[in-house]
Parts: structure tokens; sequence; C-alpha cells
């Protein structure tokens, strides 16, 4: 079991450091970013319905893939044990982590044992979760992200906007200005793409060649067999597979399923929920270690950070079933306007709006504004390739985190006011002659209120309330029937 | 293995952007001879069958050894079998078996050419999950050349496996 929260004095990059209102006020001014996320999104978000379209029993897939999960999430325990004992069994070493702590420091004392400073490393958000490259870089290692969006950010020195393209708040211009000035040997003086990516790919051969250790995640682990399974695009991940002598895993423990036959359904629904393809480039799967085949020493490291707590939860442990695919991310209005940075986590998007508060606990941070940054529309759930029901969650987390002390007076007012006809009637009639003048102003602006007294203003921060009526239904009847 | 499967297979590789070439049995060798002409060197994994082999014009190098700096050499080329494809996807596994070896070999050339036979050809992944020999091999599925789409999300391929992919396909039978 793990510890309840994070220790405090190091904040994990998956707790927001600002209230969700604040950071996306100021994304929002962003207009560059605003028109590269809409632009990302749309193309993704079309790509996926065609091949989505293409098979037939969509629906019957995502039911059976949340069935595997939810089971998965009944028998962690249980899994956990039987990945470790095949994963042994085929030569390679698992450890246990109960939190980020625990993990970068088996991930650490693994790298210096090996006597290097720099490691090479694929995509992968656990790792970003517990801060790793933070925490290498401490010891004195230099982790160098492999994935090119990847690279462009940590040149960059910034966080990824998105979990399946992290650099696009970046257009080529910006990257070929910092390939300029932090890729060493780059001069090229086109911003063509494909010269960027052929920048990238010699720097990295030569970081590939010389790397003797390589840290990546897994999208799955198959229990049964204790083979990791990696899904990518550019062969960054193959090269970190196979190259170096030795390769450290760190994976969630919400990654595991039963049995091999399982990664049927998921690699149907993984590609075309995440990319739009019909299927990625590369898919890798390993199981321990392979005689002259790849590293020789593999060692994978099962994170809890906070998921057992989790899976706890009868509502919220289906955010659990999640792949990382970022489905949700492109159908969000939200996320479309605001971006990745403004939830303050490593997890973006609807699914970070209900994942960072739950492995975190609410009380992390600002992270309790974030199941308020939804407009519960539902567009997430329909797209979800596990069905999780999102806005199920939010409203779930909405009821049992603290409340905002506007709404919490709001509502005392409201209960206290509602409870009784006369309370109610003088509300309403107060309301209106309060709205006098306000209607006045409100003309200008269609009727609408922009900016109403406090508690109220809470409400109107954020949206424009209508105005109060002139007469309520009750007084209309009463004058024109009764009399 | 049916013909539907291997014209579905075939279609949607192309859709990757692979180059993919049916050809018959008595034109195979000429055939990899003309794919494989501009390579500097053919590297061959063990088990390869002579007949790929009768007609390349350029030198070949045994697979089994070659480091990976020596396999980064410019303008060589890799020819490998499969131990099964998926129609639906486009897609090539292999598995490390006969005609295949280590991983490496189908990663750090620039240019891969794999031959497939219709009969290797299953409908989809989960038909592939069931129909794999040994899982715990080490598993490689490819479709299509490395790609990435991170720059304004503009396709550019080959970004560190090998740009170009040539596979060619056997009938059934
Ligand atoms: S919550 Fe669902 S749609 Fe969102 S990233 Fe996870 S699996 Fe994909």
């Amino acid at each position: 079991m793990s510890t309840r929260h994070p220790p405090p004095g190091r904040q994990l990059p998956i707790v927001a450091v600002t209230p969700f209102p604040r950071a996306a006020a100021g994304a929002l001014r962003d207009a560059q970013l605003r028109a590269n996320l809409g632009r990302a999104t749309r193309t993704i978000r079309e790509k996926r319905a065609a091949v989505v379209a293409e098979v037939p029993d969509w629906e019957q897939l995502r039911d059976r893939a949340a069935r595997v999960k939810d089971d998965v999430l009944d028998r962690l325990p249980e899994l956990v044990d039987r990945f470790t004992r095949a994963a042994t069994a085929a030569g390679a070493t698992v450890h246990h982590a109960t939190d980020a702590a625990a993990a970068n420091a088996v991930v650490t004392d693994l790298v210096r044992a090996q006597g290097v400073d720099r490691v090479v490393k694929v995509k992968s958000m656990a790792t970003q979760e517990i801060g790793l490259n933070e925490a290498l870089a401490a010891a004195g290692v230099t982790a160098v992200e492999t994935d090119l969006a990847e690279l462009i950010v940590q040149l960059a020195d910034d966080t990824p906007s998105h979990i399946l393209v992290p650099a696009i708040h970046y257009n080529r211009g910006q990257i070929r200005e910092l390939f300029a000035r932090r890729m060493p040997g780059f001069h090229a003086d086109s911003d063509d793409p494909a010269v960027l990516a052929g920048a990238a790919r010699d720097y990295l051969r030569r970081t590939f060649l010389a790397a003797r250790v390589a840290i990546c995640g897994a999208n799955f682990a198959v229990a049964e067999t204790g083979s990791l399974v990696v899904v990518e695009s550019e062969g960054n991940g193959r090269m970190c597979l196979t190259l170096p002598d030795t390769l450290i895993a760190v994976v969630g423990v919400e990654k595991l399923l039963p049995r091999f036959v399982d990664l049927g359904d998921f690699l149907r629904l993984l590609p075309r929920s995440s990319t739009g393809e019909r299927m990625n480039p590369y898919t890798s799967i390993f199981t321990g270690v392979t005689p002259g085949d790849g590293p020789r020493r593999l060692h994978v490291v099962l994170l809890d950070n906070g998921r057992r707590r989790v899976a706890a939860d009868p509502v919220g442990r289906a955010a659990l079933r999640c792949i990382r695919c970022s489905a949700c991310l492109n159908v969000c209005p939200v996320y479309e306007r605001v971006g990745g940075h403004a939830y303050g986590s490593v997890y973006p998007g609807p699914i970070g709006a209900i994942l960072s508060p739950q492995l975190t606990g609410q009380d992390a941070g600002h992270n309790a504004t974030l199941p308020y940054a939804s407009t519960l529309c539902g567009a997430c759930y329909d797209v979800c390739p596990v069905k999780i029901d999102i806005p199920a969650i939010l409203v779930h987390l909405r009821q049992t985190g603290p409340k905002p002390a506007a709404e919490r007076a709001a509502m005392a007012w409201l209960g206290w006011t509602m409870r009784d006809r006369r309370r109610w009637r003088a509300a309403l009639r107060a309301a209106r002659s309060g709205g006098r003048p306000l209607r006045v102003l409100g003309r200008r602006h269609g009727g609408r209120l922009r900016r109403a007294p406090w508690p109220l203003s809470a409400w109107t921060t954020h949206r424009d309330a209508p105005l109060p009526a002139e007469e309520s239904f009750r007084d209309w009847w009463h004058r024109t029937h009764d009399s | 293995m049916t013909p539907e499967l291997t014209a579905l297979f075939v279609a949607r590789a192309g859709d990757h952007h692979a180059g993919v070439h049916p050809c018959t049995p008595a034109e195979l060798p000429g055939l990899l001879a003309t794919l494989l002409a501009g390579a500097t060197a053919v590297v061959l994994p063990a088990g390869t069958p002579p007949q790929w082999t009768a007609r390349l014009g350029p030198p070949t190098l045994p697979g089994d050894t070659l480091t990976a700096t020596e396999l980064d050499a410019p303008g060589l080329a890799v020819l490998t079998g499969c131990a099964l494809a998926v129609a639906e996807t486009g897609t090539l596994v292999l598995d490390g078996g006969a005609a295949q070896g280590r991983r490496l070999l189908t990663l750090v050339p620039d240019h891969h050419v794999c031959v497939v036979r219709a009969a290797q050809i299953v409908a989809d992944v989960p038909d592939l999950v069931i129909a794999l020999p040994d899982p715990t091999r080490p598993l490689t599925m490819i479709s299509g050349p490395s790609a990435t789409s991170d720059i304004e999300l503009n396709r550019v391929e080959g970004v560190h496996g090998p740009r170009r992919l040539d596979i060619v396909c056997l009938p059934p039978g």
C-alpha cells in the first residue's frame, strides 16, 4: 500500500500549482497555441473517426476492453504476482515501487550500478508522472528523450502539452531556432520538417550507438507471459529496446493484462483511437531477455503511486482503465482552447482532470480545481476506447472534493431560502428590484449579466448570467387570472 | 490465406507508404535483385533461402555477427522474411526466426526488403495473437516505414528505422 500523498517538499509533476481557471485564462491569451491546437485536434479527430468507422464491432470491442481492465483492477495483487513470476522466469528482474520516490530511487541505483552518466529514454507517461528525469539529473545522470517531440520539449526546457503530440505548441521556425541553439552538431538553414527530422535522426543515431542504458515505459504488460509491449511510430523505441545492454522499464500496475490474447483487442483499439491509424508503424513485444538479441539485463519497475488507492474507489477506479490514447483530449472543447499546460500535470485534458486529483488526493496543490475543467458534454466518454465515463467521475470528484467557499455559501443560502415559500417569494422580488439597475446595464450586453455580487460572482467570473425576469410566472398568473 | 486476404494485405500495406510488390515464385529472384540493386551491401539473416539471393548484385553480409555500428554503414539494405502478416492492418510480424534474425537487423539499415508468403497472412490482430507460434520470442510488428508527425503534424518518413520498406508478396499455393 502506498503512502497517501506525495511527501511535502517535492511536488510531483501531476500536482497543479495554479488553479485551473487562472492557468486557463493565461493560455486563452495565446492565439498561436489555440490555432496550433485547433488544427492538430481537428486533424487527429477526423483521422480517428474514419478508421473507427471501419470496424463494425467497435462498440463490442470497447465493452470487452472495459471488462478486461475492470477485471485487472479487481485482481491487481494476483496479476502483479503472476507477472512478476513470469517475467522473472524469462530473465527479467522485477521491482515493486509503492510511490514515486521509491521508483526513482530504484532506477537511479540501477543506472549508477552501470557507471553511466547518460541514458536514452523512450517517451513514457509513468516516468513523467514520477519526475524521473529530474531525479536522475539530481544524481548527475542526463536522460536524453528520443521521441522527436519529447526531444524538442526537452531542448526547450519546456513541458509537453499533449500526450501524443507533446510539441504541438511549437511551429517549424521555432523548432529550427531551438535546434540551432541546443542540438550539438546542428547546422541546417531550412525549417522543412523533413530536414529537421533528419537532423534529429543524425544526432540521436550517435546517441543510440553510444548508449549503454535505456529507460522505457510500456503500453501493456502481460501477466500470463511476463511480456511488455511498446507501441510507437518513429523507431526510437526499438533503438532503446534493442541497442543498449541494460533496459529499465517503468510500468504502472494498471497496464497489466491477464492473458497474451487480450492484446488482440487492445492493439486494435489503441492506434485507431490514438493516431487515427489502423496500426502504428512499430510495436515491440518482448519477454525477459533473449540471448544474442537485445539487452542482456532487463529491469521492470512496477509502479503503484496511488493506483491501488484509486482502484478501491468504486466510481473513480474506472480512470485506471485508461490506455493513454489521448482521444479524449482531441474531442474536448475545453482542452482544444486551453491546451495541456493549463492542467498543471503531465496528464492533461479530460483524463488528466480525473486522474491527477485521484492519484495525488484532491488536497494536493490545486488539483481539486481540475474536476471543474469540463463542461460535462460527454464527448470524451463517446470516444474513449475503454469506455471510461469521464463525466460521471468528474461529478463524483466534485461531490467528494473540497467545495469552493463561494459555492458553499451560495448553496447554503439557496437551501435556506427555498425551504420556505415566503422567503422564496421575497427573494425573487428582491432579485427583481435589485435587477432593475442591472437591466439597464445589461441591455448593452444583450440582456446578460457580466458580473454579479459575491457569492454569485463565483459564477459570473467565467460566464455571463441571465438577468432576473421583470416578473415571476407566479406574479404574472396572479395579475392576469386572479383579479 | 485466401486470395481475398492477400489482396487486402497488399492494399493495406500500400496505405502505409510501403512499396508492395506481388510476384510469382519464378519472378522472385529477379524482383529482389531489382529492389536491392542500389544497396552497397545486403545483410542476410541466418536461414535465408538461396533462391532469394540467386541474382543479387551487391555483396551480401551475414547478419549474425554484425554490430550496430557496422549495420549503420551508409547504403546498407537488409533482406528478410517474416513470421506472420496481418491483412487488416498491412502489418509484418517478425519473431527472430529463420530468415529474420536479431531485431537490430531490420532497424539500423536504411532499406528493408521483406518477403511474405500468402500462407503467412492472417485476417486481423486478434487472429495474429492466437496464431503466433511462441509469443515470448522478441516480436516486432512493422506497419510501414518509420514515421513522425511531430512537427506541425507533417508526416515525415524514416526518423529512426529504415526510411524505405519494400514488401514482396508471394501468391497462395
Ligand atoms: S481516458 Fe480513454 S480516451 Fe482518454 S486517454 Fe484514456 S483511454 Fe484514451
